[in-house]
């Protein structure tokens, strides 16, 4: 079948039989490797993605069901010149082990920031629920995605600041 | 990886081309909504449609929450997400907001529909046993009609309800609100089925339970009512020891069995407790909301 889908803000169009997995869409036919395969079960979250805005488990989605919708991957997140506040949040607070989890942690955390901007910690681990980390890592995970909320600021230089 | 088996897919634009596909492709096809249920087990091929009919473009239709002269009405495309958010449940409904902060996790809830997890017949699934408590029903459209089925007559085994083939579940509907309701789940890990949930909604009146409904999942072939223990709780005043022994009826009315998530008399246990639990805290809002 013939959809037509924007991901990360290019329009992209492809043939794909209607059993193809979005997961396996974006990382065999786009290239796009950041978003991770794990449980394969919509367990774990690390095939996390964004449908139209919201976090979703591209494991657990057809492609063919984005046909005419947006989608953005953990690539879609970066400006390509610097890092976000989550991302910046992750190197800072050292949020990340091996690292398997860490492009679904920063897609959901993203979202999750983008309605909630001044989460309590409580809210930030149940957002994160839908996430595992078999490093288990999940302090660092939370002070990470703290780090974002005290550090909105989208100017490089006072990010650079705050590492001294 | 687990990938499906091949199949055909169509997408449907309205309710009543839904329905119509349902008809001309007959029992081999399947209704696709959020997915969460219907993928993974297509996944795993215990689920093999030779039709995939999805719905998602049906939101516009199907996608609200909303009370309307004191029935509440949830469409079938509702996502967990908008039951969990919505004002009108958190204040009058708590028991389907108790239910919704236990069911899979956020990511899930985004993409899962109301519809979809009253439809599946998952006797594991937490929405049915909360929709029996509040007395609700589903309203099924088929090709030139339109019939609402009482939720408590919906399921007939695992995965098997009484919608006919050329049927779709569009809407869930509570013709009125309890006085007072909880839900409670104990599961293994977050995000995990049930070992035992249990959801209780009641009336109260002149300090006496008037009239209490309880909902039982994980502890049965499919969505279970507590008819008995209903009946040992009707006109008598709240306590303890009444709640103790509802407990304990329920218990007997339950059907559990030994699996991954416990043994029969592990589960049994749950409900037991479980049941005086919900009892109290259920009571307990009632009392809250009265004394406004
Ligand atoms: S790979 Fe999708 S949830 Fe684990
Ligand atoms: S950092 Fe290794 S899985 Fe999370």
């Amino acid at each position: 079948m013939r959809i037509e889908v924007s991901v990360n803000g290019a329009p992209r169009a492809a043939e794909v039989e209607p059993r193809l997995l979005l997961v396996h869409f974006v990382r065999e036919h786009l290239g796009l490797t950041g978003t991770h395969w794990g449980c394969d079960t919509s367990n774990c979250g690390a095939c996390t993605v964004l449908l139209d805005g919201e976090p979703v488990k591209s494991c657990t989605l057809l492609t063919v069901r984005t046909d005419g919708h947006e989608v953005t991957t953990i690539e879609g997140l970066w400006s390509g010149t610097e890092l976000t506040p989550v991302q910046e949040g992750f190197h800072q607070e050292h949020g990340l082990q091996c690292g398997f989890c860490t492009p679904g942690m920063i897609v959901t955390g993203t979202a999750f920031l983008e309605r909630n901007p001044d989460p309590t910690e409580a809210e930030i681990r149940e957002a994160i629920s839908g996430n595992l980390c078999r490093c288990t890592g999940y302090e660092n995970i939370i002070k990470s995605i703290r780090w974002a909320v005290e550090h909105p600021a989208r100017s490089r230089e006072s990010r650079v600041g705050s590492r001294e | 990886m687990q990938v499906p088996a091949r199949f055909e897919y169509e997408k449907a634009s309205s309710v009543e081309e839904a329905v119509e596909l349902l008809r001309r492709l007959g029992p081999d096809a399947h209704l696709l909504a959020g997915g969460h249920s219907l993928i993974p087990m297509m996944k795993l091929r215990l689920a093999a449609p030779e039709v995939v009919i999805d719905i998602h473009e049906l939101d516009g239709e199907l996608r609200y929450v909303r009370e309307d002269d004191g029935v509440l009405r949830i469409g079938a495309l509702a996502r967990h997400r908008d039951v969990l958010e919505s004002e009108v449940i958190g204040e009058r409904y708590p028991l389907l907001r108790d239910a919704e902060t236990m069911i899979a996790d956020p990511l899930v809830r985004n993409m899962g529909t109301v519809g979809g997890g009253v439809a599946h017949g998952d006797p594991a699934e937490d929405l049915p046993a909360a929709f029996v408590a509040l007395g609700g029903e589903v309203v099924v459209r088929g090709p030139g009609r339109e019939r609402t089925i009482p939720i408590d007559a919906l399921y007939l085994g695992p995965y098997e309800t009484s919608l006919a083939a050329d049927e779709m579940l569009t809407e869930v509907r509570v013709p009125n609100a309890p006085d007072g309701s909880a839900y409670i789940k104990v599961e293994r890990r977050a995000g995990d089925y049930a070992s035992a949930s249990i959801g209780v909604a009641l009336r109260m009146s002149g300090g006496e339970i008037e009239d209490a409904r309880i909902g039982m999942c994980g502890v049965g072939s499919t969505t279970l009512r507590a008819r008995g223990a209903e009946e040992s709780l009707r006109g008598q005043p709240p306590g303890e020891e009444l709640y103790r022994r509802a407990g304990e009826r329920a218990a007997e009315e339950s059907e559990p069995i030994e699996d991954a998530r416990g043994s029969a008399e592990y589960k049994r246990d749950l409900v037991r407790t479980l049941v005086a639990r919900a009892l109290e805290r259920a009571v307990e809002r009632a009392n809250r909301e009265g004394a406004r």
